[in-house]
């Protein structure tokens, strides 16, 4: 997948130090979105046909098609909607509950 | 650009909508991140104050790849214009302008200026994503709020079924300007959605495309059937697949029989309180308008 990378960021400390016009280029992130979730997808490679239904109703663009042709989630900006595991025409995908403790 | 049909297996990797604040399961993101997809990198983007403007363009953070601005809320056709008047005066070819704005962007307030984009003819693409009320400050009603879902300007309690109002038929507005092309799709069926996309890419003059897009936040539904319900919507024929070009509306699904209103409204938490009578009244319109559509349309 070619998907911009995250930047650093550091907040300004004062008004003065904010820009005044246009300051970055298109996909400038900072923060990512995955403590929004509360469970995550996880593909079953064996079942997973490589259909790429999940990739085309992901709201959010995270599912990665991978060279083997099957599909990954990029966990960083995932946030657990679900779509993929419920639209799966093959149940490879199941919604495992996060391990909030850590 | 080329006419080879894009599917999912062919579609650029590149994700131009990334990393957006838009909340889980959006139908709407789904819309913007899709048909970026399709036009690529010399793509020019304009949005109202909305829920994609919202989610994109969050300081420090700038969700889109390509060049997007956010307009002003009644200016998105004019500005879209302006955008593309920039381009010839510059003499950059092989470009698409393209503006996403809401329902109550498109329908209510932005209106007039779409209106004047198609009678220019202007060379741009129009995307109305509608999620049927205005999500983004809180749920309110607009005019593409269909009737019986409750919103916060349109409670429903005794006496009020939530909206009274059906909804408007923008479509066949838009059509009424004898458009270059129109067409309506549905996030529930995204290859429709893409076969839309590329034909509009092509259009010499303005194309709009109307895609009802799921919101669970405001439907209250649950985050993972944003896709399903989209379908079902098509299905049931509270929603439908429709395009407009040459001068005639084609219809491009006609579902043998229909998905049951009751069971498809009774999921969502907006139409939770609706009584029989009320979804009588939803499924009367419906077949009105479709015994209409199937005697007109091709």
């Amino acid at each position: 997948m070619d998907k911009p990378e995250l930047k650093n960021f550091t907040k300004p400390e004062s008004i003065k130090d904010y820009p005044v016009g246009p300051s970055f280029s298109g996909g400038h992130l900072v923060s990512v979105n995955s403590g929004w979730r509360t469970f995550k997808p996880v593909v079953a490679l064996d079942t997973c046909t490589g259909c790429y239904r999940c990739y085309l109703v992901c709201p959010d663009g995270v599912i990665v098609k991978t060279e083997a042709g099957k599909v990954a989630v990029d966990y960083d900006f995932c946030k657990g909607c679900g779509v993929c595991a419920h639209e799966c025409p093959f149940d490879a995908i199941e919604m495992v509950k996060e391990d909030l403790q850590k | 650009m080329n006419n080879k049909r894009i599917t999912v297996k062919n579609m650029t990797d590149k994700e131009y909508f990334f990393g957006h604040k838009a909340c889980a399961g959006c139908g709407g993101s789904l819309a913007v991140r899709l048909a970026l997809k399709v036009f690529g990198d010399r793509t020019f983007a304009a949005l109202p104050a909305g829920c994609m403007s919202a989610v994109g363009f969050i300081y420090p953070q700038m969700a889109f790849l390509n060049n997007a601005i956010i307009s002003t809320f009644p200016g998105t056709g004019s500005m879209l214009s302006g955008m593309r008047a920039g381009l010839d005066a510059l003499g950059i070819k092989d470009t698409h302008v393209v503006g996403f704005a809401g329902d109550g962007g498109t329908a209510d307030i932005g209106l007039q200026a779409l209106s004047g984009a198609i009678d220019r003819e202007e060379k741009i693409i129009y995307i109305c994503y509608d999620n049927e009320a205005y999500m983004n400050t809180g749920v309110q009603k607009s005019s593409l709020t269909p009737y019986g879902a409750r919103t916060t300007t349109s409670p429903a309690g005794e006496n009020l079924p939530g909206s009274v109002m059906h909804k408007k038929n923008l479509f066949e507005i838009v059509a009424a300007h004898d458009i270059a092309y129109a067409a309506t799709a549905s996030v529930g069926y995204p290859q429709d959605y893409l076969n839309k996309l590329s034909k509009a890419a092509l259009v010499e003059g303005t194309s709009y495309i109307h895609i009802y897009a799921t919101c669970p936040t405001g439907w209250g539904t649950p985050t993972e059937t944003s896709v399903s319900l989209a379908k079902e919507a098509v299905d049931s024929g509270l929603w439908y697949l429709a395009e407009y070009e040459n001068g005639e509306f084609t219809l491009n699904r006609r579902p043998k029989e229909f998905f049951p209103v009751k069971e498809h409204l009774l999921k969502q938490g907006r139409f939770k309180h609706l009584k029989d009578s009320d979804i009588r009244i939803i499924e009367e319109a419906r077949d009105k308008k479709w015994k209409r559509m199937l005697e007109h349309w091709k």
